[in-house]
């Protein structure tokens, strides 16, 4: 493809285009760390206030479960950097296979984080009208938060299985080169951050000791 | 922009692993006050891994990493203040 038809007409050339928009994309990523960092900072003021009633949440995650999502989750972002590699080298099919293969962890991190709250939710941990009786004051904000928080978590998830989907759609079309990826490069930043994000939700709700 | 190695991913990728690992077993050991700095410790090991391999942030110009402390500085403006209050609630000089 021509310079001319990858290039918007704001820029000199392709790669004050590529910088221009992974410094966009780190700027839409600091608003993600203060827009989750809201939910961090309740955490830490409630766990601090009731540090029993949050271990005693803590012991009724699935820590196996949770575990297994945290290395599917940083396999998916070593997957979507390998092909970041493949499309930065032109290889078309290996980049092809490597969004596939972050596409199927995403969903298979999903599925099982469904299979987590379904059981959550069957053992009344679900804050509100129907949450278990007898549980320590302060463990409905535990789970509260743990819901609020891995959903949101989830959602971001979502929201990048759909970018891959995009992105495996036009890799199939040839639209990618080793002159031009920048939407690759760009929705690794993302995907790598909501892995980020997940490795501090995992010691905050499935490794409290106590 | 330099292509990074597969080495490199992969080395990265290890050394989360084995983090993830560590990280599962010193919470099931009873280290009184020691348990969540260190979770906490080698969560933050782990994002500086991520940031700088995968992310490629090692691999950047500086200009890319004020927009990359930038967010993690106003979120640690927030929690510091937000501490200082709750944490000294109900201090007083003459107890």
């Amino acid at each position: 493809m021509a310079e001319s038809e990858l290039l918007a007409e704001q820029f000199d050339d392709l790669a004050q285009q590529e910088e221009t928009c992974t410094v966009g994309m780190w700027t839409f990523l600091s608003t993600e760390v203060v827009f989750f960092g809201g939910l961090f900072t309740a955490y830490i003021v409630y766990r601090s206030t009731y540090p029993e009633a949050f271990a005693e949440g803590s012991h009724h995650s699935d820590l196996l479960l949770g575990t297994v999502n945290t290395a599917v989750l940083l396999t998916s972002s070593l997957t979507m950097a390998l092909s970041v590699h493949a499309a930065r080298e032109g290889r078309r099919k290996a980049l092809t296979i490597f969004l596939g293969l972050t596409l199927i962890l995403g969903v298979a991190f999903l599925a099982l984080k469904g299979i987590e709250y379904s059981e959550h939710i069957s053992e009344h941990f679900l804050p509100g009208r129907n949450l278990k009786r007898g549980l320590p004051h302060g463990t409905e904000l535990f789970f509260l938060l743990y819901f609020v928080m891995t959903g949101l978590h989830a959602i971001h998830l979502l929201i990048g299985c759909g970018v891959l989907v995009v992105l495996l759609w036009l890799a199939r079309n040839s639209r990618f080169s080793a002159r031009y990826y920048t939407p690759v490069e760009v929705s690794a930043l993302y995907w790598h951050f909501v892995d980020l994000v997940w490795v501090f939700l995992y010691p905050m709700f499935y490794l409290i000791h106590g | 922009m330099v292509q990074i190695s597969k080495k490199t991913y992969f080395g990265t990728w290890t050394a989360l692993l084995v983090l993830l690992f560590a990280t599962c077993f010193f919470s099931r050991l009873d280290l009184k006050a020691f348990n969540t700095p260190i979770a906490m410790g080698i969560a933050f090991l782990k994002m500086v891994l991520i940031i700088l391999f995968f992310m490629h942030m090692r691999y950047s110009r500086r200009l890319l990493w004020v927009f990359v402390c930038a967010g993690f500085l106003w979120l640690l403006i927030m929690i510091e203040l937000t501490m200082s209050d709750y944490l000294t609630r109900g201090f007083s000089w003459s107890q």
